[in-house]
């Protein structure tokens, strides 16, 4: 864990670096014009947080529980060889459960993007 | 030697090999973006980078050197603090995996029972720079540049996941060391012959979670100008840069470890303990600038239907013919 850790801070390390030789480095000429948002050289028309598709919501809640899904399954394909065709059959029933939300999620268009 | 090593304290060695290890990563990283600029004009019949430097080997540094001397600009109205801190996390996110790999047989940094879990945590929190620096911009194309990104990484940890399960269940640990010498001593001594279903779904995966061509939707340069990172200049740019190709070096190091047998060769180099894995990884590379020389960019409505309705299925039941036959055989 602690060599892992150390990485980090050394990832963490090289960014701050870079950004602090860019403070030193990097010219500062302030111009009103340099900090409107950026689109393709047209003023922006109102503020950059705009509403977006409801359909981002239903894909994140069907990935919250595909995911969980997976989490369960991890376990389980460690110690494979121990649960044997107990865990494979337990495994499926699980699975199969979940396929039926998935097919009925599929089927009421959620995966749909037109 | 031992003896002086000996001395040394123990987080400050590995300080020192993690120190190392990112220096050299960072010049595969700085050489892969000349390859990567060689090889596409190269197939489109141009000449490429060639005038820092003899063949243009130093453009990568020049690069570095221009981006440091620009001008870090903060527009009007963005979330400052998030603005400030995206480009680090995408960073860290994306290139602290590195320590997990094993090079060798006697060398991985970071020895964890779960490092597979720990790659897959990872490859998930980068998404937060990328949506964060999105919210923050304050711009209508980098806001929809992180949703996009959002819902596509999401939309493909799961069959990566579900892909990699695959490569677990077949060596029954999440030691990435074991799972190597797990494929050494399986019959085909890769598991990209057994699982290679599995390969095939983790590569287009692996495309779609480092935002590469044809999965570039966030920052499709045609539609949203540059994604989420169109408000960001000079070295914060420059990080989300680097995130990106640590991406790419972190997914096709994992892809070697998981498929093509890691460190194994056929027969051992002596002197040269890495060049097996180093030779998988510049094959891998190579395929990801290949396919961006190749394809064109595809449609959201495509990009999220491939994810859900072809891969999750298809690494699902990958996975259950692999326990299946596990089970029979």
């Amino acid at each position: 864990m602690l060599p892992f850790l150390i990485t980090a801070l050394i990832f963490l390390i090289l960014g701050s670096v870079m950004l602090i030789a860019n403070r030193v480095l990097a010219p500062r000429r302030p111009d009103p014009r340099k900090y409107i948002p950026y689109e393709c050289g047209v003023d922006p028309s109102g503020p950059g947080w705009v509403p977006f598709h409801v359909r981002f919501y239903l894909i994140a809640l069907i990935f919250l529980v595909f995911d969980v899904e997976v989490v369960f399954l991890y376990p389980w394909a460690v110690i494979f060889e121990e649960l044997s065709w107990f865990g494979f059959v337990e495994v499926t029933i699980f699975v199969v459960m979940l396929l039926l939300a998935y097919v009925y999620a599929w089927s009421e268009g959620a995966l749909q993007w037109e | 030697m031992s003896d002086i090593i000996a001395q040394i304290p123990y987080p400050l060695l590995v300080f020192i090999v993690a120190f190392i290890l990112l220096n050299l990563t960072l010049l595969h990283v700085a050489y892969l973006t000349y390859a990567e600029r060689k090889i596409i004009a190269r197939m489109q019949q141009r000449l490429g980078p060639n005038r820092v430097g003899p063949r243009g080997l130093l453009q990568p540094i020049a690069d570095v050197l221009k981006l440091l001397q620009k001008e870090d600009i903060i527009p009007n109205n963005v979330d400052k603090s998030v603005f400030k801190i995206a480009p680090l996390i995408s960073l860290v996110c994306a290139g602290t995996g590195v320590s997990l790999i094993p090079l060798w047989e006697k060398f991985v940094l970071s020895n964890l029972n779960v490092g597979l879990l720990f790659i897959l945590a990872l490859s998930s929190l980068s998404a937060y720079g990328v949506i964060l620096s999105g919210w923050a911009s304050n711009s209508r194309y980098a806001l929809l540049g992180g949703l996009r990104s959002s819902a596509q990484v999401i939309s493909y940890e799961i069959a990566m996941s579900l892909a990699l399960l695959s490569v677990v269940l077949m060596a029954g640990s999440f030691n990435l060391q074991d799972i190597v010498k797990a494929q050494v001593a399986s019959p085909f001594k890769v598991y990209l012959i057994p699982q290679v279903v599995a390969f095939f779904v983790f590569m287009v995966c692996a495309l779609a979670e480092t935002n590469r061509v044809p999965f570039d939707l966030p920052e499709a340069e045609t539609e949203l100008v540059a994604g989420y990172f169109v408000e960001y200049s000079g070295i914060r740019f420059a990080l989300f840069y680097l995130a990106e190709y640590f991406g790419m070096v972190v997914m096709s190091a994992l892809a070697v470890t998981c498929f093509l047998g890691g460190y194994a060769g056929p027969f051992e180099v002596p002197g040269l303990p890495f060049i097996w894995f180093l030779l998988k990884l510049y094959v891998l590379l190579f395929f990801y600038i290949w396919v961006r020389a190749t394809l064109p960019r595809y449609r959201y409505d495509q990009l999220m239907g491939l994810g859900w309705k072809v891969l999750i299925p298809l690494a699902l039941a990958n996975l259950f013919v692999t326990a299946f036959l596990k089970l029979y055989l």
